[in-house]
């Protein structure tokens, strides 16, 4: 029989330390429900979705009686909808309430996918739908869209940069009677990945079959918790503590994948090996970089500490599953985790500081709260550097700001549930980078060699 | 298909007998048990095969979840392949 204390530790980590299977998301193709009608083609995607993914939630419910492990959300992603609205012409909003629809009727608490792929230049659809996104994000509750204006292969479309800026901000406009929270299901990602199982990111690729199950786990407070019973250890200990840590994990959302996608039929497609925060008190990524020894997150020291976690998650979980894909690293969304959330607020982490630690983890600077007159250039051009780091580094990078419009100094926002709460960080505004911006255009993709 | 059923809190006399009560009317046939005591905690893991249990497995953990809440014990009914997958390579 299974070792008493294994069964413990299980056990403890999920009941005491956190420890659940964050999202079963199940990746839909709707290239086949283009219509030149977009009624029609509208009618087609609500067809496909509810038949699919009727079943996924009562799934994911039986699963986590079963298998005693809580799974936090049960999601669905789509085929970027810029790829039907190029077909079909008319109003993609359209779409986004045909998407909210059978996020109801299959009772799903997101569908990702309101998406274009930009980062070469726009096509049919592709602009027409990244204007409506404003619109989209506002007359809907459960729809998450992403933009893809960056890649190490294509460069970074500079011309998409500077119209996202501006997107962002109508966005956080358009929803600041409800905390602007349309920005927080918007992301502007350079190097997307076609199989990310995360919100508000996910979209399915088109070089995914036609339905797939993803899984992404999580687990900050695991290996806190871990780290925390070796307060003498070596870094390379602590490495070590991680690795066997994530290992378990992971092998926890391969067992439930395998398990989901036989019970729906479908095949499984990766295990997302990321470390995602949620604001509970013991489920922080940020404790975890202050459990190494660290007095507070976001000082000197950070990025290393969290270069270490991001590598070792990796290095522990890949063995214990399969298929490894998605983002696969360390999240760091601010308003989503208790400790950045202090950080924030006592100034020790700063926007700077987020974005080198951007360069060492996935996924980017997520989750932040800017100041309410941040002007669309400046938005641009911290999409622009995030955008550059991602291409040069050949990693996704992202970018999800909340402009806080109409709040002043020292508020914060609160959206509540999963995405959480935050300070307003500093922004510099007193200099502009509108010249840069303005000149759009391409920046050429980089040197592949050379690497210094 | 076979379950671990974990019971955890303040020992008292008559625990493992509640749990094998509960497993008896619903035809859950006990393979393996072990117990200790792990710092004043009484800890019961029971290896059971539930393939002919007489009421839907989720019935049967609910059942086994109330037991525990009325014993002020935490009891939890879970498919023994998360432990197998979790802590064997």
């Amino acid at each position: 029989m299974i070792n008493i204390h294994d069964i413990m530790e299980t056990i403890n980590m999920i009941s005491e330390e956190n420890l659940d299977i964050r999202t079963i998301t199940m990746g839909i193709s709707l290239l086949d429900c283009c219509d030149s009608d977009i009624e029609k083609s509208c009618q087609k995607v609500y067809d496909k979705i509810t038949r699919l993914a009727g079943n996924l939630v009562k799934t994911g419910e039986d699963i986590e009686k079963e298998f005693g492990i809580p799974i936090i959300n049960k999601r669905i992603s789509v085929t970027p909808i810029s790829m039907l609205v190029a077909a079909s012409g008319g109003d993609p909003v359209l779409y986004a309430k045909a998407l909210q629809r059978a996020a109801d009727a299959t009772g799903v608490n997101f569908i990702g996918g309101y998406s274009a792929l930009v980062h070469k230049g726009f096509a049919a659809g592709d602009e027409e739908l990244i204007r409506s996104i404003p619109r989209a994000l506002s007359e809907t509750n459960n729809i998450c869209s992403s933009v893809n204006i960056g890649s190490t292969k294509a460069g970074i479309n500079m011309d998409a940069v500077k119209l996202m800026g501006e997107i962002v901000r109508k966005t956080a406009e358009i929803t600041a009677d409800r905390e602007c929270i349309g920005c927080a299901k918007l992301v502007v990602f350079c190097n997307a990945v076609e199989d990310n199982p995360f919100m508000a990111g996910a979209f399915h690729g088109v070089g995914e079959p036609d339905c797939v199950i993803h899984v992404g786990v999580s687990g900050p407070g695991v290996v806190q918790a871990a780290i925390k019973k070796h307060p003498n250890a070596t870094l390379g200990e602590i490495a070590e503590v991680i690795k066997r840590t994530a290992f378990k994990i992971t092998r926890m959302g391969q067992l439930v994948g395998n398990e989901a996608s036989r019970r729906l039929g479908v095949p499984f497609g990766i295990v997302d090996l990321s470390l995602a925060p949620t604001p509970a008190v013991g489920d922080s990524v940020a404790h975890i970089l202050e459990e190494m020894g660290l007095e507070t997150c976001g000082i000197p020291g950070t990025t290393a500490a969290l270069a270490m976690l991001n590598d070792a998650v990796k290095k522990g979980g890949v063995m214990a599953s399969s298929y490894v894909g998605g983002l696969s690293g360390a999240f760091i969304p601010v308003t989503e985790d208790a400790g950045m959330i202090d950080a924030a607020r006592s100034g020790d982490l700063r926007l700077e500081k987020l974005e080198a630690m951007t360069a060492v983890c996935s996924v980017g600077l997520d989750m932040i709260a800017i100041p309410g007159d941040t002007p669309a250039e400046v938005i641009s051009g911290i999409i622009a550097d995030e955008a550059a780091i991602g291409m040069v580094n050949s990693k996704t990078t992202a970018v999800r700001v909340i402009p806080a419009i109409n709040k002043k100094d020292g508020e914060e926002l609160d959206f509540g549930g999963l995405l959480g709460s935050g300070p307003i960080m500093d922004v510099n505004l007193k200099k502009s980078p509108k010249k840069f911006i303005e000149r759009a255009g391409r920046i050429p993709a980089p040197l592949q060699s050379l690497k210094n | 298909m076979k379950t671990v059923i974990s019971v955890i809190g303040k020992d008292s006399v008559g625990i493992i007998a509640k749990v094998s009560d509960v497993c008896s009317k619903h035809n859950a046939n006990i393979i393996d048990i072990t117990q200790s005591v792990l710092q004043d905690m009484f800890v019961m893991v029971m290896l059971t095969e539930i393939k002919d249990l007489n009421c839907s497995f989720s019935d049967f953990s609910d059942k086994m979840r109330l037991l525990g809440e009325e014993n002020n014990l935490d009891i939890r009914v879970m498919h023994e392949d998360v432990f197998n997958s979790m802590h064997r390579i």
